[in-house]
């Protein structure tokens, strides 16, 4: 039994703590909430020099990591500051998907994305699937040597930055089976794809995506037609790991900040840190941080495992993970007082993100009656 | 025991039902569902329809304009209004000042003020906070120094809420810094146009532009506008936050919350069925549903109890608590029945008067920007930890 870091892993988090609390400055913020995408390339191209991009693939992929644990540290790190580059879109889905089902030829991109030089997009989810990964109404019929695929896809994180987008569509059997589910690797300005881009409440940019007739080459289909399920399994596993990461995180620096705060702020001539009524609260925010840490690590050694054993994981960290969030978030607020409430101080970011994350790849909810299907019943 | 209303409780029921079908307007109720901001022209018809049929402040006495309701009557009046999505009445004037006036103002200052007020003539906003005085009001440092005819104000007030409307701001000010600090706090009515006064907008976690800073550097005020007698400004505070504690718990609000959740779980679908028949989700809104039915009833017991004369005392304390708990899990619980549709930021589609259609469903997108806001409802008007405090002292007498 070991729980410490592995020297590289150390290095990776050292120097990424370094280069993030240099780059994530309040001027920093305040550009990327302007800009049209809700990040700065200048902090991307730092990530993918670096080498953090690339800590998230396996070396068979062209990366040099990419194991449970990489991609914890390196979200756990994102999470402190409240980055909202979009690696997970970018790298743990779309990256993902073509290392796992691309030819050769296809799994080119890689090289590219780890450098930094090119943004994917999973455009998975729809307006009525909510949580449900196999519920795909977009359909991709054969005609002629193309597929025309038809659909709607919705709240697609990246897309408006994105170069090209994973499509998934259905091209065989009903909206809520496994078999028949085809990935499509579209470039963005793709005639008859067209996205209506919004900001997001934690951060980054989205898109409602509408595909008409949208007519996509065999050549670029991902994998075995109707076969692509499994591997959108896998790759949402590793994002549910990496929002969890980036969920501690959040939770780390929301506890630090409020720890700072009940020391220093005065009310009745003392500081509020010498209540008891919230001395105990912060001592059980900090009691709850650490089930999280462990519920990541938990899922961190077995995202990779059989995936009867991989989703029980996915879903007892993803669960306890939200029930945390809600409390860190909201103790975090309620224990700033007014000025939690504001955008004029990093807490209203980091909790705001923190809370969203609840929204992403199944909630509480979703993930009880899935942990009990898996595990209890 | 009759948990019933009377006869003449349900007459007057049935006459506040039938004003509301008559006079609410449409686009107002419409405006509140959706979840969009309300405009200051909003607020004010909203104010002249009641103040033409005598409503606008029926917690007055009638001698300056009231009608002089009982709790029960307030209490039922309200219910119905919040229940009918009407606008709510901008408390500051109404709810805060005009008592205070009534009670410590001079009769120059009643005739003057009052009946601005219910005319809409004067937008006021409220001067209590300060970045170091939340919870504990008694540290208030902005000065009020005497010169001649006037005080000379400086200092800052934080949380201003709606004070980009306002005209007039009523002020804590430190006239004295002799015995305790409660002993040297005045009242002062202030012009917003006087110079020296800035307001400058906080942006709050949910995009919106509700509360504000205010500054004052020397901002010359009249001795007339002086509230009562000098220093003794923290007794006329108090009373004026009692005041502020009317409808503390919020029922008819929880009420439209809980009907608005259920009603997007029954359209939201998971796994193949409606978002309802999920027994986690459903278990989570019964045990709200079950609260509220209780606090609803807690409720009747204080308002009953005030009608007939016992003043409520920390049992507002616990209505607080209760009533922005269970307020505070019906925005929680609808931000999660609308799953990834809470991510979307939708402040345009919020703004006032826009015709921007918002992303995913029209229930979804004032999903997130309510919680967000409402995480306030623990923390002002005397935070959940405050009330806390108040009971252990006024009922354990710990």
């Amino acid at each position: 039994m070991n729980f410490d870091l592995t020297d590289e892993r150390q290095m990776l988090q050292d120097g990424l703590r370094r280069y993030l609390a240099g780059a994530y400055t309040a001027d920093a913020r305040k550009a990327m909430e302007d800009a049209e995408v809700g990040f700065s390339e200048e902090i991307w191209n730092g990530l993918a020099e670096m080498g953090v991009i690339g800590a998230l693939f396996s070396e068979d992929d062209g990366g040099f990591a990419g194991e449970g644990f990489d991609i914890a540290l390196v979200f756990e790190e994102l999470g402190r500051v409240g980055a909202q580059d979009p690696l997970i879109d970018t790298a743990i889905l779309g990256g993902g998907l073509i290392a796992a089902l691309g030819t050769d030829a296809q799994k080119e991109a890689i090289e590219t994305v780890i450098a930094g030089g090119q943004h994917l997009a999973l455009a998975h989810g729809e307006p009525s699937s909510r949580f449900d990964l196999t519920r795909v109404d977009t359909t991709a019929v054969k005609s002629g040597d193309n597929y025309l695929v038809n659909g709607r896809k919705a709240v697609v994180v990246n897309a408006p930055s994105a170069s090209h987008l994973i499509v998934s569509a259905r091209t065989s059997g009903d909206a809520a089976d496994t078999d028949g589910i085809s990935l499509f690797f579209v470039p963005r300005d793709t005639e008859g794809v067209s996205l209506r881009s919004y900001p997001l409440v934690g951060g980054g940019h989205a898109a409602e995506v509408t595909l008409t007739d949208v007519a996509v080459p065999k050549s670029a289909m991902l994998g075995a037609e109707g076969c692509a399920f499994d591997a959108i399994s896998a790759v949402t596993a590793k994002a549910t790991l990496a929002i969890s990461a980036e969920a501690l995180g959040l939770m780390e620096s929301i506890k630090t900040l409020t720890n700072e705060y009940l020391k220093t702020r005065k009310q009745f001539g003392v500081p509020i840190g010498k209540f008891q009524a919230l001395q105990h609260r912060l001592a059980d925010v900090l009691i709850e941080i650490e089930q999280a840490r462990s519920a990541v690590i938990n899922l961190a050694g077995h995202v990779d495992a059989d995936p009867k054993v991989r989703d029980v994981h996915v879903s007892a960290t993803k669960n306890l993970i939200g029930l945390a969030a809600r409390l860190v978030a909201e103790e975090g607020i309620q224990m700033h007082g007014g000025i939690g409430m504001t955008m004029e101080y990093d807490l209203g970011h980091l909790a705001k993100r923190l809370t969203m994350i609840d929204h992403r790849f199944g909630d509480t909810d979703y993930h009880m009656e899935r942990f009990i299907e898996l595990a209890v019943a | 025991m009759d948990l019933n209303y009377t006869e003449a409780e349900l007459a007057f029921r049935d006459e506040v039902r039938a004003f509301i079908k008559a006079k609410l307007p449409d686009h107002l109720v419409d405006r509140s569902k959706q979840g969009k901001s309300l405009t200051k022209a909003d607020f004010e018809e909203w104010h002249a329809i009641l103040n033409a049929q005598g409503w606008l402040a029926p917690n007055w006495p009638e001698e300056f304009g009231g009608k002089a309701w009982n709790a029960v009557e307030r209490h039922i009046f309200e219910d119905e209004m919040t229940k009918a999505n009407a606008p709510r009445v901008v408390p500051f004037g109404l709810s805060m000042l005009g008592p205070v006036l009534q009670a410590f103002g001079s009769k120059e200052q009643q005739d003057y003020y009052l009946p601005r007020i219910l005319n809409g003539d004067d937008w006021w906003c409220q001067g209590y906070s300060e970045p170091g005085a939340g919870s504990d009001l008694a540290s208030v440092r902005t000065s009020a120094v005497r010169e001649g005819d006037h005080y000379i104000v400086n200092g800052q007030k934080t949380w201003t809420t709606l004070g980009q409307y306002a005209n007039k701001i009523f002020c804590l000010v430190r006239t004295s810094k002799e015995g305790k600090p409660q002993e040297g706090i005045s009242f002062l009515l202030i012009d917003m146009d006087t110079p020296g006064i800035e307001v400058r907008p906080i942006v709050l976690i949910d995009g919106t532009p509700e509360v504000n800073e205010v500054f004052f550097d020397n901002v010359k005020v009249p001795v007339a506008n002086l509230v009562g007698e000098e220093n003794k400004g923290w007794t006329y505070a108090k009373y004026l936050l009692t005041h502020e504690r009317t409808n503390i718990a919020g029922v008819g609000f929880a009420n439209a919350g809980l009907e608005n959740l259920k009603r997007i779980a029954r359209v939201e679908q998971s796994g193949g069925r409606p978002l309802i028949a999920n027994p986690y989700f459903a278990a989570r809104i019964a045990r709200v549903e079950m609260d509220l039915m209780a606090m609803s009833t807690t409720n009747l017991r204080v308002v009953s109890s005030a009608a007939a004369g016992h003043a409520p005392g920390a049992e507002s304390s616990m209505l607080k608590i209760k009533g922005t708990v269970i307020r505070q899990e019906i925005n929680a619980l609808t931000r999660n029945a609308v799953g990834p549709y809470a991510m979307p930021f939708a402040s345009e589609a919020l703004e006032e008067g826009s015709n921007v259609a918002p992303v995913g469903p029209d229930y979804a997108a004032p999903a997130t920007a309510q919680y967000l806001n409402n995480r306030k409802l623990s923390i002002f008007g005397g935070s959940n930890e405050i009330q806390r405090t108040i009971i252990t002292k006024a009922i354990l007498e710990l």
